[in-house]
């Protein structure tokens, strides 16, 4: 407990102060800049145009195709994380496991790549 | 260590982040005209030296309003998100023997983290713009950035399995006989092609990519929020190179002078080699930069962790010391 203290009080004061520098700075500027809105000002840019329709338009699929993919692979790296640190410690048993937990995981990428999750168009 | 000692650290760590990133931009901007054959700032102070400071002033009275139809509290919010994680960051970095706000034994998870979690500044920022160039910004930040953390992490496996430390006091010791930069150039390679990414740095900026999303996410940000989104870039680059000279290349370590000093040295020329990329290459199409990241690095930064970690095993079964 004791340990664990003197590692994140620092990083929690640290953090506190950052986040009072960026409110500080937000507040600051609502203050100090000046303040003169009208209509055609504070109109959202859309090259010369009014704006027509909303601007939260339905956009592509293969955005959540990218961070469905990186939910696999980060959590293999979240894996990997402690088993790096430790591997060296280990008997080979802990090495060769990992690696049969990477050829399943390549063995999938292969499928995704096959399947064209990779490809853009 | 004391709460007051720390948090009297703390404002002067974050006193010197902030100056460090306003040199920097006036740095880029000299160094920039001195690559394009043109002078760049010149005017205010000596070699327009002060120019971030009056930028800094102007930024601070120009004018920043919401846009209709835009979420005013989450448009605030999201600038200040940009800068904040990044700083934090800091918390773990060793700039000598000893001078580390924490030395936390998970400083590289945690760096690594907070380095990701700008991304939510981009993506909500974009979303509460309620502009069409802004949200095609801030899905082209997400998905850029979630390809280039999936090796992010990994590009750095090799540097902890050879330390087998995720501390990054004790890699920087590690490196006293060898820095890891000659026995994982491709793990540098790698780490660097994430950096830029994470720092949305060019050529990697395509969140922002001026000549086709006007200025991306930022398109209707303005005044001293457009310059917390600024202050999180010039951060990001800082950190990413604070990062790297530490993992790669033996952080304070270095003969005669001061180890601050050569971390501060360290971290000066590759933060210029950030500018010296931005000047030279030109900006991939996004598909590519997508497609990069899953079919070359990701393979590359598996490989790079085989061969590293068969390298140990077997010079560890034969000398017995890994």
């Amino acid at each position: 407990m004791q340990e664990f203290l003197t590692n994140y009080a620092p990083i929690l004061i640290f953090m506190g102060i950052a986040i009072g520098l960026g409110l500080v700075l937000i507040l600051a500027a609502v203050i100090i800049a000046v303040r003169n809105p009208d209509p055609e000002k504070v109109s959202a840019y859309e090259c010369g145009f009014n704006a027509f329709d909303d601007a939260r338009m339905k956009f592509d699929v293969r955005f959540y195709l990218v961070s469905i993919l990186f939910i696999i692979f980060d959590l293999e790296i979240a894996f990997l994380f402690p088993w790096a640190v430790s591997f060296a410690d280990m008997s080979m048993t802990a090495f060769w496991s990992m690696m049969v937990f990477l050829a399943v995981l390549t063995v999938g990428f292969a499928y995704e790549w096959k399947k064209g999750a990779l490809e853009w168009e | 260590m004391n709460a007051g000692l720390t948090i009297l650290m703390s404002l002067a760590l974050i006193m010197a982040l902030l100056v460090a990133a306003g040199v920097f931009t006036w740095v880029e901007r000299r160094g920039l005209g001195f690559l394009q054959e043109r002078l760049g700032p010149n005017r205010v102070g000596p070699f327009g030296f002060l120019q971030w400071i009056a930028d800094t002033v102007k930024l601070l009275t120009k004018e920043d309003e919401v846009p209709p139809g835009g979420d005013a509290v989450t448009f605030r919010l999201a600038p200040a998100l940009a800068a904040i994680p990044v700083l934090a960051g800091f918390a773990v970095v060793g700039f000598g023997p000893g001078l580390t706000l924490s030395a936390l034994d998970m400083g590289v998870i945690f760096a690594l983290a907070m380095l990701a979690l700008t991304v939510y500044a981009m993506v909500l920022g974009a979303w509460a713009s309620h502009n069409r160039y802004a949200l095609l910004g801030g899905l082209r930040a997400a998905a850029q950035m979630l390809s280039y953390e999936a090796f992010f992490g990994l590009s750095l496996m090799g540097v902890v399995m050879i330390s087998g430390s995720l501390n990054l006091g004790q890699i920087v010791e590690a490196q006293s006989g060898l820095w890891f930069i000659v026995t994982q150039p491709l793990g540098f390679a790698l780490f660097m092609l994430a950096g830029i990414a994470a720092a949305h740095r060019l050529p990697f900026d395509l969140q922002e990519s001026e000549q086709d999303l006007v200025a991306g996410f930022m398109t209707e940000y303005s005044g001293m929020s457009f310059a917390l989104f600024f202050l999180g870039e010039y951060l990001a680059i800082i950190l990413v190179s604070a990062l790297a000279v530490t993992l790669f290349f033996g952080g304070w370590l270095g003969p005669i002078l001061p180890g601050p000093v050569w971390f501060g040295l360290k971290v000066g020329a590759l933060a210029l080699a950030f500018i010296w990329i931005r000047a030279i290459l030109p900006r991939p199409r996004y598909d590519q930069l997508v497609a990069f990241a899953w079919k070359w690095a990701l393979p590359l930064a598996l490989l790079n962790l085989l061969l590293t970690g068969a390298i140990v095993v077997l010079a560890g079964a034969g000398g017995g010391a890994a």
